[in-house]
């Protein structure tokens, strides 16, 4: 039975974008620091610390999830995909981020890595979203800037784009 | 914003973390989803010394049906439950109150069982334990026990479960036929904790039964007759000031209770409607 005790740091061994990565940290450093400082891949951003802005959204082994609400021992083995993975290409957008930046679906940019990790998620597991679906996923985030219009209609214009995409592969 | 400094125990089988749990005393916190203590770890509202994570052990992420009874693994997180193709048949009132249990992002990781220990008085899971009937089965390294919800929940953020115990499992009797269930909420936003959720189930020939959740510090429940019973007015009254409820930032404790009185007549009326 694995135990990592307090006060000194461990060996933790996990996945981040498709690329294993060990680093050490002690068991109650929070995911988001983990990949920020521990990894040094500040794309994920952190806001409120207990689960409620949505900034911090990562995708665990696949699921949407708040990267605050989890501490660095848990993460041992973890699948875990960040803002920085989701580029088909170094220097491409991907459809999602493209309609962002076509809608005006970002301003200051805080809260976007984490819409963006949610609506990856959700318009991968589920094409046919409803503009409903879209909207309760979008309840998981706070955005001050934009009044969230135009990141609903971003996100229905990626899911036109990749559903085109679907039919022609 | 950052949790104190804990040991980390991955149990790898019940026994183990068990083990642990027994060893830690009242020093040590089970950790499944974390959805609900990582958070009271980060605002160190919680500063236990040991975590014990639970969501290694094998066959603890089981959702199983036996005896009449639908039983949930302490492992099993919120959006499997979600994802359960039998669910909406088999506990359709569950199947209406989990969409409005967190948010998505936090449902992916969040587990049945977790938001029980957590016992919010604002959460939808312990409404419907209390709502149906459930039982939560508690082990200890030296003992096992279930508990109703009327004995389960203590107060508010408070539960029976005693140091070195856990709960292993929580069950729902599988619905019945000919039993109506109906589930209503009042949130600022959705996804947020719940003003006054209502939670209702009309049995077959009369009895209706209404659990309120989001006003007293547990979940409450009373027996009603038909909405057309010249005394059912009086009934849900009753039972809205004998709820206590009391102003806070979110509600009025008087717009609490004619919420109750309001939207407890809608959900019963709704329940009575679905039984068929």
């Amino acid at each position: 039975m694995p135990k990592l005790t307090k006060d000194t740091t461990h060996e933790i061994a996990f996945t981040l974008n498709g690329r294993k990565v060990n680093v050490r940290a002690e068991p109650r450093m929070l995911l988001t620091d983990l990949i920020r400082h521990a990894v040094g891949a500040t794309g994920t951003h952190v806001g409120c610390e207990h689960g409620v802005c949505g900034a911090c959204t990562v995708q665990i082994d696949g699921e949407p999830s708040r990267a605050c609400l989890m501490v660095a021992a848990q993460a041992e083995g973890a699948d875990i995909r960040t803002v920085e993975g989701i580029e088909p290409r170094p220097g491409e957008l991907s459809p999602l981020q493209a309609a962002f930046r076509e809608h005006f679906a970002l301003q200051c940019g805080f809260c976007t890595a984490g819409i963006l990790m949610s609506l990856d998620a959700l318009l991968s597991r589920n094409p046919d979203a409803s503009e409903k679906n879209i909207r309760e996923h979008l309840s998981g985030h706070l955005c001050r800037c934009t009044g969230y219009a135009p990141i609903v209609k971003a996100a229905l214009a990626a899911q036109r784009h990749l559903k085109e995409e679907l039919a022609h592969a | 914003m950052k949790p104190a400094p804990f040991d980390y125990v991955r149990a790898e089988s019940l026994d183990e973390a068990l083990s642990a749990l027994a060893e830690g005393g009242d020093e040590a916190r089970v950790i499944a989803g974390g959805q609900s203590l990582v958070p009271m770890l980060n605002m160190r509202l919680a500063r236990p010394a040991i975590l014990v994570d639970v969501m290694h052990i094998r066959g603890l992420d089981r959702i199983s049906e036996a005896k009449g009874r639908i039983e949930i693994g302490a492992g099993v997180r919120q959006v499997a439950l979600e994802r359960w193709a039998p669910l909406s048949g088999m506990l359709p009132l569950v199947a209406a109150m989990l969409p409005w249990v967190g948010h998505a992002q936090i449902r992916s990781r969040g587990t049945v069982c977790g938001s029980l220990a957590h016992a919010d008085p604002s959460a939808e899971l312990p409404l419907a334990l209390l709502a149906l009937g459930g039982e939560v089965r508690l082990r200890s390294k030296k003992a096992k026990r279930v508990l109703s919800a009327a004995d389960f929940f203590l107060g508010m953020m408070a539960t029976a479960v005693g140091p070195g115990e856990m709960i292993e499992a929580i069950s729902f009797p599988t619905h019945a036929i000919g039993t109506g269930t109906a589930f209503r909420e009042i949130a600022r936003r959705h996804g947020d904790f719940a003003i006054v959720a209502c939670a209702a189930v009309a049995k077959p020939g009369g009895a209706v039964r209404l659990a309120v959740g989001g006003v007293a510090d547990i979940p409450q429940a009373v027996a009603l007759p038909d909405p057309s019973d010249p005394g059912f007015d009086d009934q849900l009254n009753e039972f809205a000031w004998s709820l206590n409820a009391r102003d806070d930032l979110h509600a009025s404790a008087r717009y609490r209770r004619d919420l109750v009185r309001e939207l407890g007549r809608r959900t019963v009326e709704e329940a009575i409607q679905c039984r068929s």
